[in-house]
């Protein structure tokens, strides 16, 4: 029986740029890849898909894509993977309709139907248009649902929704998210990565600096020079409890304790949502603060504080209840409220600040 | 007016064409995808018909293929017909000739399509001859025309190189171009005229059509 998995153990080297990387991946849900531009993050699906060439092993459910001991290399046409690139690669000689036939007349058996998919990625009223007259956003969404008619084992995406508006992305994102089809998702947005991935790998310098759930990779101060500091933060898992239309807020409850945010009519009570909470949006206080118009005071325990010695800010974890929330402080207030790990303390969290 | 030369000119014309359709679009395609270091000397092998002079083609040619050549005498016990001074030698040094004229159009075509539409063709299985016939040549369908139009031409044009191998056999080598030049030098000047004229016309119309067609469907950028 193979195991449901893509193990990957490749080597590229692409003029003074070499990449290395050795894992395992399960083959099912999102494994968002993550990363600063330049870190091998496309080179990596390149491997995987044949396009570039590689050294080493790369197999898919046990099936042989690459090994360089017995000389298999598989040519990209017959590894079972769809693509869609940064770019999108339309064929410019066909209209939508075209593009999405020359997919579905190559695909595998199985999987989503060629109307399935239009109404999916809601391309009906595109379908006779010429991929001139697309704009980036729709070209992208064509190119989506051309990947996806292949009915491949694996899906790589390359910043499939760079060009997408928000709503759309939102829309696509949970469309994704339900197919059973697994994906490994190149993003440089971490918002993206934590509302959609299960696992996520970070790569940078063609290295592989972090791999595990998400929630634990977004925690996990020491690679945060990769995530990216601006955008460091948690996820945080919440039960909606009810809706207060007269203020337009949704209110949560995370770790035993509520927080109210901008009302989202997709959230009915009950439902539990997952809610990224940047740590420059989270002040800690070591006394419950009064008058303040900032209305979510969670509290909480100091697990982790790291002062970085050449900036001026310190990184602080803080558990409430089950979950846990990132803060980005000045290293000056950390020594001045004299903060050390486990001790009780209150985070405060604009509440305009949640992405979902 | 004498049909016999025209007639016989775009015969050949018409044949070099097929015949450097088939022999020069996968030298196009290699040239426009290979790293190999020996690209550029055939690059340089491929355009030195633009900068020989006919005759210098037209003599090695002779030398290539006379009958009493390796190549010339196969021929001649293969088919009991001498390459030199007939229609199937022509249509050799002719296709030699045009080479450029099929294969710098193509490959500038080749090169411009890129790698990219025939990966993004590799990620949804097409096997890179299926991905070549429906990506690759649509894409390109441009250089094609222009290259088509311009070897056809160019071949219709030739003058030098049909005079040393081919002579002026009526209806087996005496094309329009060889046709006018004897006009002249019987001082037949009327006739030198209606076939010069008709070339000249024929000339500007196919370069009319070669220019309207690169103005008429801009490249769009994918």
């Amino acid at each position: 029986m193979p195991s449901e998995t893509l193990e990957l153990d490749v080597t590229a080297r692409l003029g003074a740029f070499d990449l290395k990387a050795a894992l395992t991946l399960p083959m099912d849900g999102i494994t968002a890849v993550f990363g600063p531009s330049g870190g091998g993050k496309t080179t990596l699906l390149r491997m995987i898909a044949g396009f570039e060439t590689a050294r080493g092993r790369i197999a898919l459910r046990g099936e042989q894509w690459l090994d360089s001991t017995r000389r298999v290399d598989l040519p990209p046409h017959r590894r079972s993977v769809g693509c869609v690139f940064q770019d999108a690669r339309l064929f410019g000689h066909l209209t939508v309709r075209g593009n999405l036939l020359y997919a579905a007349r190559r695909a595998r058996d199985g999987g989503a139907s060629f109307d399935e998919v239009v109404a999916a990625v809601d391309l009906a009223s595109l379908l006779s248009r010429r991929v001139a007259e697309l704009s980036g956003g729709e070209r992208q969404r064509v190119a989506l649902a051309r990947s996806l008619l292949t009915h491949a084992s694996l899906l790589l995406l390359d910043e499939p929704m760079s060009a997408l508006d928000t709503e759309r992305k939102a829309d696509i994102l949970s469309y994704l998210e339900a197919l059973s089809v697994p994906m490994l998702y190149v993003s440089h947005a971490v918002d993206e990565v934590a509302l959609l991935a299960e696992r996520t790998l970070v790569l940078a310098d063609g290295r592989v600096r972090a791999f595990g759930a998400t929630r634990e990779i977004l925690e996990r101060l020491d690679i945060q020079s990769i995530t990216g500091r601006f955008e460091a933060g948690t996820l945080v898992r919440a039960r909606v409890v009810e809706h207060d239309s007269g203020y337009q807020l949704t209110i949560l409850e995370v770790g035993g304790q509520r927080i109210v945010m901008p009302m989202s009519t997709r959230l009915a009570a009950g439902d539990f949502a997952r809610v990224r909470v940047r740590a420059r949006d989270v002040a800690l206080a070591t006394t419950r603060p009064q008058d303040l118009s900032i209305r979510n005071v969670l509290s909480g325990t100091l697990i982790d504080l790291v002062r970085e010695a050449d900036s001026p800010f310190a990184e602080a974890l803080v558990e409430v209840g089950d979950q846990h929330l990132q803060a980005r402080i000045t290293r000056a207030s950390a020594d001045e409220l004299g903060l050390s790990v486990g001790q009780n303390l209150y985070a405060l969290v604009k509440s305009a600040t949640f992405d979902q | 007016m004498e049909l016999g030369p025209i007639w016989l000119t775009a015969k050949l014309a018409g044949v070099t064409t097929l015949v450097l359709l088939a022999l020069g679009t996968p030298l196009a395609w290699w040239l426009a995808h290979t790293r190999a270091a020996i690209k550029p000397a055939i690059e340089a092998l491929t355009a030195l018909p633009l900068v020989l002079p006919p005759t210098v083609l037209g003599f090695y040619l002779l030398i290539l293929l006379h009958p009493g050549s390796v190549i010339g005498s196969l021929w001649v016990q293969a088919t009991g017909d001498s390459l030199t001074f007939s229609f199937s030698g022509l249509v050799i040094a002719s296709v030699v000739y045009s080479l450029p004229f099929m294969v710098q159009p193509l490959q500038t075509a080749f090169a411009a399509v890129g790698r990219a539409p025939l990966e993004a063709a590799a990620s949804l299985r097409a096997s890179p001859l299926d991905a070549f016939a429906t990506v690759a040549v649509p894409l390109a369908a441009r250089g094609f025309l222009t290259a088509c139009v311009l070897t056809f031409a160019h071949t219709v044009g030739e003058f030098g190189v049909v005079l040393m191998v081919g002579g002026n056999i009526p209806d087996e080598t005496r094309v329009v171009s060889i046709a006018i030049y004897e006009h002249v030098e019987t001082l037949r000047y009327a006739d030198a005229h209606v076939l010069s004229a008709g070339l000249l016309a024929f000339s500007f119309v196919v370069l009319l059509v070669v220019y309207s067609i690169n103005r008429r469907f801009p490249v769009h950028a994918v």
